[in-house]
């Protein structure tokens, strides 16, 4: 089980925050600092777990992160959780950050990669570079949608839908309804499409292609 | 779908007609850029321009302050109350309160329209958590969201439902959610799936009945909602893992299709078919085929399969490989199989990614037992993780050499783990280290100087940090110490000896752990040291009890160190200066222990019978019941004393005189009933006797007493299995010819490997050689089986021979077999309040074992004397009860269970191949029991099983019977649940040190037995009672009398009818060993009103299942 999922930057400045068990307050805020510390004691080139001792009241527990840019992306697991499995859940966790926030602040229509691409090495490479333009304080300017990202792939502690182009597909769908509440000279016609996506995320299954301008070499050089 | 749509435009006017004045059009970066410009934008910004936390604090407040009179102003729009909402979830991030907003969150899920709704929702799940009081305002708009044409809607609904929702509501959403798995869209069923997830884990025993639903979800089309159902599976095989064989077959099919590339193709993951959902099915296959040889040979292609599509160069793909080599190392082996997982391993052990490596540890940890040769191939490469830059990997790799430590390389693995320590600063991996450190000391400690000289390291890196445990088993071993007095003795001095040393070091600083180790062992053994003047010793201690850093606790410790020498010198000055400086000390503690002294040392004669030398671990008898007060009580009561009453029943009295309207009349005659038993009423501890307890008390009493002598006993053997082979190595030395041989056996195989290795690399650096040398102390003792070794069979030679040395020094032949039952902890709890009692089990968990036959014995010594030298003198069975997991999980206590155990010596008949047959013994053969049934088998050893149901009132004659042994086993269900799984393993030597494993289930009405009573005695006790649950089932028409259904309660559940009045009916039962649960039912139109009371609150919950179960069957 996922018992907490953190985001803070290089300064400890908390970025998002998702407990999967109760814990009072003053605990929480104490867990992130201790992470906080932990984690940045540690250099890029050395593994990505961590234990974390009692911090969660039991011995069994781990931290398993991933450093982008200027962010940690923590997530605070149980023994029965898969490693590795979890490290490439970030990674899908903060490509569809990404992904959505490109959507939302540059207001794309439709999105312009392929499902594939994105979860390519490569793809994130390039994300972590844009990741800085982007800025992370737009993870908070959209708190709300990050989190409902977020609900989609972990619930209570589970680590569930992990058809992660189906959750960015619901984020643009989800984007377009919000268009079209902005109100802007909005037809009711694209408002009922947006609404239509939203119960039939089996639709944009395959998302159009696009324009691609990223060149993507073969995979396996960058493994 | 139409109607969904329509629904929809029906409410985008609204949506389309609110624009909020602070997020208006004017962003420059297009819709997006519109929240940097908003409020919570300009909140942010503020707030990362501050730099002191303090500053932050007031602007927070501010914010806090002004958000509170927004959202409780009436004119808010739900819009503006959104972007609060948005606000208050950034300050609780943040870690400041906002309880202010919480109510509004609630209404703001309720109100609002869709994207409203959703944040209101969001910051519901965000704020409350599950026992929130204002959690049950949203249980309506639940319910209305799930009535909802709208899927998002209903999405959202279910999704909060998933994530927060109060247990005791659960029956208000149930239906709608079990109807929403037959929804159309798959996003809803799957949403559904996860939602009754929740259930199962909040409350278990309220989707009972769906069982069968979770399995249309396992096989529906969409991969998605069977990937949800997965989780409930996963959970559940857990909890219970013989209930779901029969869904092996579909697991493996699922995996086939998963791996075979048979999902929709964006499932795909880095070209990896459904990776997580492939993680969650290997996971459960794990569990299924554990120790089930059928299941496991259902999963052999699968997982060669998977191992095989493994392999593109991925993250993801190693995440599939490690579950998979991982399981394949749980179920039952296939050699083949193992190789490949073996080779799995090697790729993950030298991968130069550092996560993998840290992973091929985790692996190589999990399967060493099974097969030590892993860890010799790869020797290298966790001497190199040794010294690797990262904690983490060395710790793993710590870790990892834990598992292999045996008697030859421990005290190289101690001086790492130690060196390890030294440099580490983190709490929990100094506790977590120091603790194994103990552990290995204790168990292959090559001899008494050693121990005491890594104790002593333990004790002071450790500091005051270690687990309690630690110091309290050290000094438990020196006093109970083991078979050899005087091997005792030199262990006893050498600890004083290197005490005083360590004392002798004038500005030390010690632990106070330590020092409390010290003072202890100080005033118990420094007697022995007779080269010592004791005045040394005191002065010494005084010395301590001057220091500041001393704590109060610790010169409690030295003052009772200095009492006991002092009961053991004629007059010491120090002692006299002690008693002068303490008897006015501030420290009222201390200046009672200074006056106790005082009063001893003018009484010598007192003093040394009140403080025997070596006397720690003599047993003290403990009456628990008080008895010795019976009669005080019972003058007290003479003289019109009011009966003591427990807690609860106090508070039901004051509560029924607290209601304005009292007719029942039970009341009064029940206090009057407690006074006429008043005796027994503290005896159990509901406050009630039934029948002839009030005479049966002073002999419960004594049956109790004898059972904590029993296991004062059995603790005396010193549960750590470990420390004989201690002693074993010494013994070792006595007999030459047979441990050297074995000793130069194994040198010479572990020698082997680096020798390869240095021919082949001609020019070695120092410092290669140096890591060699060091791999073949590690390593030594390992390489002794050659070839892949299947399960359990891995004990070395080394271990074995021991064990024949030690047999033969001790003289004692007892110690053939170990019997060591351990309850599993893998109960499935069904009921969250179940109370965790565990220190219960030691006064009731008594334990039977009969040696075997005189007649069998003879065989044994024969056949033995064939095949081993210094043979076996008589066969026996050493009992071992590991106390300390038995206490952890004494869910069970005393339901009478009888283990029949065949004698190991049936091996020696087995050659004539006469099997026995198991058969009760005769004075169980009239009771009530169950049908004898064969747990498991190995060539020497059958164990069979039956359940006695009655409990029989006379103490058993030890019966000879041919080479069979009984063991009887009392069980008790401490923490209610529906069904528990015993599991437990016999150990025991023949020619090879075996070790079977079996597991029996029970279920609760394993544990229900009749009360019977008076229709009087149920209306007294019903109104003490406090725990009640009602519930209302249908009656099937086979039964729809009153009459049938109860006597269906009464066969099934073996329930006591008490009486039947018109349409109502009552019964009662007991869980055993006392504890009362009352059923009263009635009958209307075709439902059975059933109405459960109990003082227990887990068991009218778990009755009410068992009851549905038999009402549904019949």
């Amino acid at each position: 089980m996922i018992n907490a999922i953190l985001v803070f930057n290089n300064h400890g400045k908390p970025r998002l925050v998702r407990f999967y068990q109760h814990l009072a307050e003053e605990v929480q805020q104490q867990i992130i600092r201790e992470t906080f510390h932990l984690v940045l004691k540690r250099d890029d080139h050395i593994c990505n777990f961590l234990e974390c001792g009692s911090l969660f009241g039991g011995s069994d527990y781990k931290l398993i992160y991933r450093h982008y840019a200027t962010l940690y992306f923590v997530f605070c697991v149980d023994s029965s959780e898969s490693e590795l499995g979890i490290l490439d859940l970030i990674q899908g966790v903060f490509i569809c950050f990404v992904a959505t926030l490109q959507v939302l602040e540059r207001g794309e229509e439709v999105f312009p990669y392929s499902s594939r691409m994105m979860f390519s090495q490569v793809f994130v490479e390039t994300l972590d570079k844009c990741f800085e333009n982007v800025c992370e304080l737009d993870l908070i300017f959209h708190m709300d949608k990050v989190h409902h990202i977020l609900q989609e792939v972990v619930i209570g502690g589970m680590v569930l839908e992990t058809n992660m182009n189906e959750i960015v597909a619901q984020v643009e769908a989800q984007s377009k309804l919000e268009k079209a509440e902005g109100g802007l000279s909005a037809a009711p016609s694209r408002a009922v499409s947006a609404v239509k996506n939203i119960n039939l995320p089996e639709i944009p299954r395959n998302i159009n292609i696009g324009d691609i301008n990223i060149k993507v070499p073969n995979l396996s050089q960058f493994m | 779908m139409s109607d969904v749509v329509e629904r929809t435009l029906s409410v985008l006017p609204g949506l389309l007609g609110q624009h909020d004045p602070g997020t208006g059009p004017g962003g420059a970066g297009g819709p997006g850029r519109v929240s940097a410009t908003s409020r919570l934008g300009s909140l942010i910004r503020s707030i990362t321009a501050l730099t002191s936390k303090h500053e932050e604090e007031k602007l927070i407040q501010q914010e806090l302050t002004s958000l509170k009179t927004t959202v409780s102003a009436p004119t808010t729009t739900l819009r503006l109350m959104k972007e609060c909402m948005v606000r208050l979830i950034y300050c609780e991030m943040l870690g400041y309160e906002s309880s202010f907003g919480y109510i509004h969150a609630i209404k703001l899920a309720q109100q609002g329209n869709l994207l409203e709704k959703r944040v209101g929702y969001l910051a519901v799940s965000l704020f409350l958590h599950e026992n929130h009081e204002l959690l049950l305002l949203l249980v309506n708009t639940v319910v209305k969201d799930l009535q909802s044409t709208n899927l998002v809607e209903v999405c959202m609904a279910l999704t909060i439902v998933s994530q927060i929702f109060p247990r005791e509501m659960i029956p208000a959403v149930l239906p709608l959610i079990e109807d929403k798995l037959q929804h159309s869209k798959e996003i809803i069923r799957r949403k559904a799936v996860q939602a009754l997830y929740k259930f199962y884990l909040i409350a278990p025993n309220q989707v009972q009945h769906i069982h069968d639903k979770f399995r249309k979800a396992l096989c529906d089309r969409d991969a998605g909602v069977m990937a949800a159902s997965l989780h409930i599976y996963l959970q559940m095989i857990k909890e219970n893992p013989s209930g779901y064989k029969d869904l092996t077959g579909s697991f493996v099919t699922i995996l086939k299709q998963v791996v075979g590339g048979k999902l929709p193709i964006d499932f795909n993951y880095h070209s990896v078919p459904a990776p997580w959902l492939q993680i969650q099915l290997l996971r459960i296959l794990g569990l299924l085929g554990k120790d089930d040889p059928r299941t496991s040979e259902l999963m052999y292609d699968v997982l060669d399969e998977s191992l095989r599509r493994a392999e593109i160069n991925h993250n993801i793909t190693y995440a599939i490989l490690f579950e998979c080599v991982q399981t394949i190392y749980t179920i039952n082996p296939k050699s083949e199989l193992l190789e490949k997982a073996a080779k799995c391993i090697g790729k993950f052990v030298l991968s130069p990614k550092i996560n993998l490596k840290y992973l091929g540890l985790k692996a190589l940890t999990y399967v060493i037992q099974q097969d030590p040769n892993l860890a010799l191939q790869h020797q290298m490469t966790i001497i190199e993780c040794l010294d690797h830059p990262d904690p983490i990997i060395k710790r793993e790799t710590l870790e990892l050499l834990y598992r292999i430590t045996n008697g030859q390389n421990v005290i190289v693995i101690v001086q790492k783990m130690l060196d390890y320590l030294k440099e580490s600063k983190e709490e929990y991996a100094i506790i977590n280290l120091v603790g194994k450190i103990a552990e290995l000391a204790e168990k292959y400690a090559p001899d008494n100087e050693w121990f005491i000289q890594t104790m002593n390291a333990v004790f002071s890196v450790g500091g005051d940090v270690v687990h309690p445990d630690i110091p309290n088993n050290f000094l438990r071993l020196l006093a109970e110490g083991f078979d050899d007095g005087k091997e005792d003795v030199q262990l006893q001095m050498y600890a004083v000896q290197s005490y005083l040393a360590l004392l002798e070091e004038e500005d030390a600083l010690y632990p106070q752990k330590f020092l409390q180790v010290m003072s202890w062992v100080l005033g118990e053994y420094s007697s022995l040291v007779t080269d010592v003047d004791p005045e040394v010793i005191l002065t010494k201690l005084h010395s301590l009890l001057k220091k500041t850093f001393v704590t109060s606790e610790t010169k409690v410790w030295i003052m009772a160190a200095v009492t006991k020498i002092a009961s053991r010198t004629s007059c010491s000055k120090t002692v006299d200066k002690l008693i002068q400086e303490f008897s006015n000390s501030l420290d009222t503690c201390m200046r009672q222990y200074a006056f106790e002294l005082k009063h001893l040392c003018e009484d010598k004669a007192l003093m040394k019978t009140l403080l025997p030398f070596d006397a720690s671990c003599g047993d003290m008898v403990v009456d628990a019941s008080l008895s010795f007060l019976d009669g005080f009580v019972a003058e007290g009561l003479g003289r019109g004393a009011a009966p003591y009453k427990p807690h609860h029943q106090r508070q039901e009295e004051k509560l029924s005189q607290e209601k304005a309207l009292n007719f029942e009349p039970y009341g009064l005659s029940f206090v009057s009933s407690v006074s006429s038993s008043g005796v027994t009423g503290r005896q159990s501890p509901t406050g009630l006797s039934f029948g002839s307890d009030t005479s049966g008390n002073s002999a419960e009493t004594g049956h109790k007493e004898t059972n904590t002598l029993k296991l004062e006993g059995v603790r005396k053997l010193w549960g750590k299995e470990g420390y004989l082979p201690k002693k074993e190595n010494k013994v070792g030395k006595e007999n030459e010819p047979q441990t050297l041989s074995c000793g130069t056996l194994l040198a010479g195989q572990v020698g082997e490997s680096p020798a390869l290795q240095s021919d082949q690399v001609a020019s070695l650096s120092e410092e290669d050689k140096e890591k060699q040398q060091l791999a073949s102390t590690l390593f030594i003792g390992l390489g002794s089986n050659a070839g892949v070794s299947l399960m359990g069979k891995v004990d070395t030679t080394i271990q074995k021979f021991k064990r024949k040395s030690k047999i033969n020094e001790t003289q004692s032949s007892e110690e053939v077999s170990d019997f060591q039952i351990s309850a599993a902890s893998d109960f499935g709890p069904l009921l969250d309040t179940a109370p965790i009692n565990v220190e219960d089990c030691e006064g009731n968990t008594h334990t039977r074992l009969r040696k075997s036959s005189l007649c069998s014995s003879d065989i044994v010594e024969e056949n033995l004397a064939f095949e081993t030298p210094q043979s076996l003198k008589k066969s026996g069975l050493d009992e071992r009860l590991s106390d300390s997991r038995l206490s952890q999980s004494s869910l069970f206590a005393d339901s009478n269970m009888e283990i029949f155990q065949p004698s190991p010596s049936a091996r020696c008949e087995g050659a004539s191949k006469t099997p026995l047959v198991p058969s009760l013994p005769e004075e169980l053969e009239d009771l009530t029991h169950s049908e004898v049934l064969e747990l498991c088998q190995s060539d020497a050893l059958a164990l069979h099983l039956c359940k006695i149901l009655e409990s029989p009132t006379y103490q058993f004659p030890v019966i000879e019977a041919q080479c069979v042994e009984h063991c009887q086993k009392c069980v008790w269900m401490d923490k209610i649940c529906t069904q528990g799984i015993l599991s437990a393993s016999v150990h025991y030597q023949s020619e090879l040190e075996t070790r079977l494993q079996f597991s029996i289930t029970l279920s609760l009405l394993d544990f229900i037995r009749p009360m019977e009573m008076t229709t009087e005695d149920f209306g007294k006790l019903w109104l003490s009672l406090s725990n009640d649950v009602k519930q209302n089932i249908k009656l099937s028409s086979s039964q729809d009398s009153l009459s049938a259904a109860m006597n269906t309660l009464q066969q099934k559940l073996k329930l006591h009818i008490v009486d039947t009045i018109g349409n109502e009916g009552i019964l009662a039962c007991r869980l055993l060993p006392s504890v009362p649960c009352l059923l009263h039912c009635r009958t209307h139109s075709g439902m059975l009103a059933l109405w459960f009371r109990s003082p227990c609150a887990a068991l009218p919950d778990g009755l009410l299942y068992q009851c549905q179960k038999v009402m549904e069957e019949s």
